[in-house]
């Protein structure tokens, strides 16, 4: 954690709860709660941000690597391979490894929408129709020496009714931990079980 | 169940009116097409929505009623406007109202059927008409489907997508018509048409007549009897020009078709292939302009003749290195001997050729390169076939040192079983025991031990041979593998990608707008667009040429046994 300068958490509008969690290997997380209407949800996870620090450190790294090639070779190219290469690499990492937001949109009787966002402000998008969503559960896998939880959408398969086709995970990056989790299991379970009520009460008509 | 409203944004600042679109009931989805605006004859409005149905095959009818007052909100307008849903008799009767300018209308429904007046939630979802309407699905339903399966699979995008696209007649009319019916969609404001676009529809007709009478004429040239003999028939199958040329006059028959693309995928295709060819002849058209300027061909001819003698020298050293003792081993004087002259006889063969020729290389490579106006693809087809052609003598090498390895091996693999006692019994496909006659032991045994220590002689003319070999296969390789990226690439495809990039849609994605309590959920549905990974992998080219299908064990397993290995084989090629 940081220990001299902490900012002040950032402002949630009205309507909108936040609470902090960890994520499977100890960084802190946000989970953001947000009540749209009564069949629409969305909940996003944020991640913390790129820090001055440790970003400070890999340019120093890498310049002080380069200029001691240099005073070794005496090739003055390497200054400016090397300035090259942090640039390149610093761009390539905010807009395709750097996740700052994953978020989940669940609308019932339309779908499930799953965005990441990157630190360059690029955003991914997957929607899964609610027609081919077969149920939202917790799966727990074995990974080295630990046992991880995470939060999968399972598929139904067009030509089994009762199989599953595919299983999508969500917030791979983020890596929440069971309580956090459970938050989100519990929201979207609401908004499922209301599509299992409505043929029901369309047949009563 | 909740009830969704797909309303184009386009018509939110039109007038009062009714709605018109599809209705989707296994999916309680309303998908608004335009408003009609007063006045209209309820009489005529029926007659043109029967027209449109029987002309686009969608199901379009009066779904409900809008209502935009600029100014306070007019009692009697919203009376006549339910009143109207008895007019126009559909269940549910959806009552949208928009007040002066406030994002956050008010949407009802009236259910005259149903007993029990529940109140349904109702979703807003604002699409862009003319984007939907101009963007393809991907994956792409099958136009195999049968229909009855069509209206339980369809997903609810496709059917969306579906419905605005099949109704590009209804958009045809606009404000200015002097039609009984006046409506507000995305093209109300007056159709849009390009001078040029048009212009170009024209001009391509005579172009396609001319260029498949062109054509017909070069196949027929190609197919007749005199190029079927056969030592020019071999020899066109194996320089990789004619495949490529060959391969360029089909895509040019595609494209010169009078048929129009039937479907998303002909389009594309046939576009993608117009701009592969554009952008071949054009990169070839440079590198001839800069081919001939400053003489370049000429300096290229002048080095051509030494670089080749320059090949033989070495080939020539390598031998007498083979010759003497190379690498510290010890060869078997006379077979070295024998094989060493053999080969070098064999070069200075191929050097007095190369002399004999060197008069005509200038005037030969000139007329040569200017066969690069037809396509960089051709241009460095005849450059792998120069190149092929140049190093035939090492091609001659390692057939003669595959050859002689391979007849080493089996032999000695046979007499190795003579030694043993057994035999390969071709009926059985499988090794038998077998007795022999001492005179026959005798011999085989004799032959099994000259053979033996004549092997790493002839091993390693091949494996030195061998290596040459690879080394030329490889740098044709990479040739042909550039040939496969400029003749494969979609360029159009990944051009449209970066420009319109709504053309091309793997799917949607949703944002939740402002909400108000006690207002239906407004959504906004965008276009998610395909990834240039899957862009490249639908529209992909075919091409003629596959690679080796043999793994690297059985590649190996050949090299060991001596059998001759051809890395490249066309499609439509007998395997010998």
């Amino acid at each position: 954690m940081e220990g001299g300068r902490s900012r002040p958490p950032p402002r949630c509008p009205p309507g909108v709860e936040e609470r902090p969690y960890r994520s499977a290997s100890g960084a802190p997380l946000a989970l953001r709660r947000r009540q749209h209407s009564a069949s629409c949800r969305e909940l996003a996870l944020r991640r913390p941000r790129l820090q001055l620090r440790s970003l400070s450190a890999v340019t120093s790294a890498v310049w002080l690597a380069a200029y001691g090639i240099f005073v070794l070779s005496e090739n003055s190219m390497v200054l400016s391979a090397a300035i090259f290469i942090t640039l390149i690499g610093l761009i390539i990492y905010l807009h395709f490894v750097k996740i700052d937001q994953e978020s989940l949109l669940v609308i019932g009787s339309l779908g499930i929408q799953v965005t990441s966002s990157y630190a360059s402000g690029k955003e991914s998008t997957t929607f899964i129709e609610m027609s081919r969503v077969k149920d939202v559960v917790i799966n727990e896998a074995i990974h080295m020496q630990k046992v991880i939880y995470y939060l999968c959408i399972l598929l139904k398969d067009p030509q089994d009714p009762q199989g599953v086709s595919e299983v999508v995970p969500l917030f791979q990056s983020s890596q929440p931990r069971l309580d956090c989790l459970m938050e989100v299991y519990k929201s979207c379970q609401e908004i499922l079980d209301q599509r299992k009520e409505a043929p029901q009460s369309s047949e009563m008509k | 169940m909740v009830l969704k409203v797909f309303f184009p944004s386009c018509c939110s600042s039109a007038e009062s009116g009714i709605l018109i679109g599809r209705w989707i009931s296994e999916q309680n989805s309303a998908v608004v097409l335009a408003v009609v605006h007063f006045p209209f004859i309820p009489v005529q409005v029926k007659q043109y929505l029967s027209e449109l149905q029987r002309v686009t095959k969608v199901n379009v009818s009066v779904l409900g009623s809008w209502n935009n007052s600029k100014q306070e909100k007019e009692e009697s307008l919203s009376e006549f406007l339910e009143d109207l849903g008895t007019i126009f008799s559909h269940e549910p009767w959806i009552q949208i109202s928009k007040e002066g300018d406030s994002k956050f209308w008010s949407c009802s429904t009236l259910q005259k059927r149903s007993n029990n007046h529940r109140e349904e939630e109702i979703i807003l979802v604002y699409y862009d008409q003319r984007k939907v309407m101009l963007s393809c699905l991907h994956p792409p339903l099958d136009t195999g489907a049968s229909t009855a399966h069509e209206a339980e699979d369809a997903s609810r995008l496709s059917a969306i997508f579906d419905t605005v696209a099949k109704s590009k007649i209804l958009f045809m009319t606009d404000k200015y018509d002097d039609g009984p019916i006046k409506l507000t969609h995305w093209q109300s404001d007056g159709v849009e048409a390009s001078i040029i676009v048009e212009l170009m529809k024209q001009a391509s007709v005579p172009a396609c007549m001319l260029l498949t009478f062109l054509l017909s004429l070069i196949s027929g040239a190609c197919k007749s009897r005199m190029l079927k003999f056969w030592p020019l028939s071999f020899l066109w199958s194996k320089l990789s020009t004619c495949e490529q040329l060959s391969h360029r006059l089909q895509h040019l028959q595609v494209i010169s078709s009078n048929k129009k693309a039937q479907n998303q995928t002909q389009l594309m295709r046939k576009a993608n292939i117009f701009v592969s060819l554009l952008i071949d002849v054009a990169l070839g058209i440079l590198l001839m302009s800069w081919l001939y300027r400053k003489n370049r061909i000429g300096h290229l001819a002048d080095t051509l003749i030494p670089v080749a003698d320059h090949v033989a020298e070495e080939l020539q050293d390598l031998l007498q290195w083979l010759m003497g003792a190379p690498a510290g081993l010890k060869m078997n004087r006379a077979l070295d001997q024998v094989l060493g002259r053999f080969f070098l006889y064999h070069i200075h063969l191929w050097i007095s050729y190369i002399h004999l020729m060197s008069p005509f290389i200038e005037m030969i490579l000139w007329y040569v390169g200017l066969s690069a106006c037809l396509g960089l693809t051709v241009a460095l087809c005849i450059l792998s076939d120069i190149v092929a052609l140049l190093t035939f003598h090492i091609y001659c090498f390692y057939v003669y040192g595959a050859r002689l390895y391979c007849l080493k091996i089996y032999g000695l693999s046979s007499l190795w079983r003579l030694f043993r006692g057994k035999k390969w019994n071709v009926l059985r496909q499988r090794v038998d025991s077998c007795s022999y006659d001492l005179d026959q032991l005798f011999i085989g045994t004799l032959l099994f031990t000259i053979l033996l220590f004549l092997l790493p002689t002839t091993a390693l003319y091949y494996l030195v041979f061998t290596l040459l070999r690879l080394l030329v296969v490889i740098v044709q390789g990479l040739i042909h593998l550039l040939v496969d990226l400029v003749d494969s690439l979609p360029l159009y495809s990944i051009i449209l990608r970066l420009c319109r990039s709504y053309r091309l849609a793997a799917g949607v994605k949703f944002r939740v707008l402002e909400q108000q309590d006690g207002k239906p959920l407004r959504l906004l549905m965008q276009i998610n667009p395909l990834s240039y990974g899957s862009v490249v992998q639908t529209y992909r080219l075919p091409t003629y040429s596959c690679y080796p299908k043999d793994s690297w064990t059985s590649l190996c397993k050949k090299l060991f046994l001596g059998e001759l290995i051809y890395p490249w084989k066309h499609k439509g090629e007998k395997q010998d």
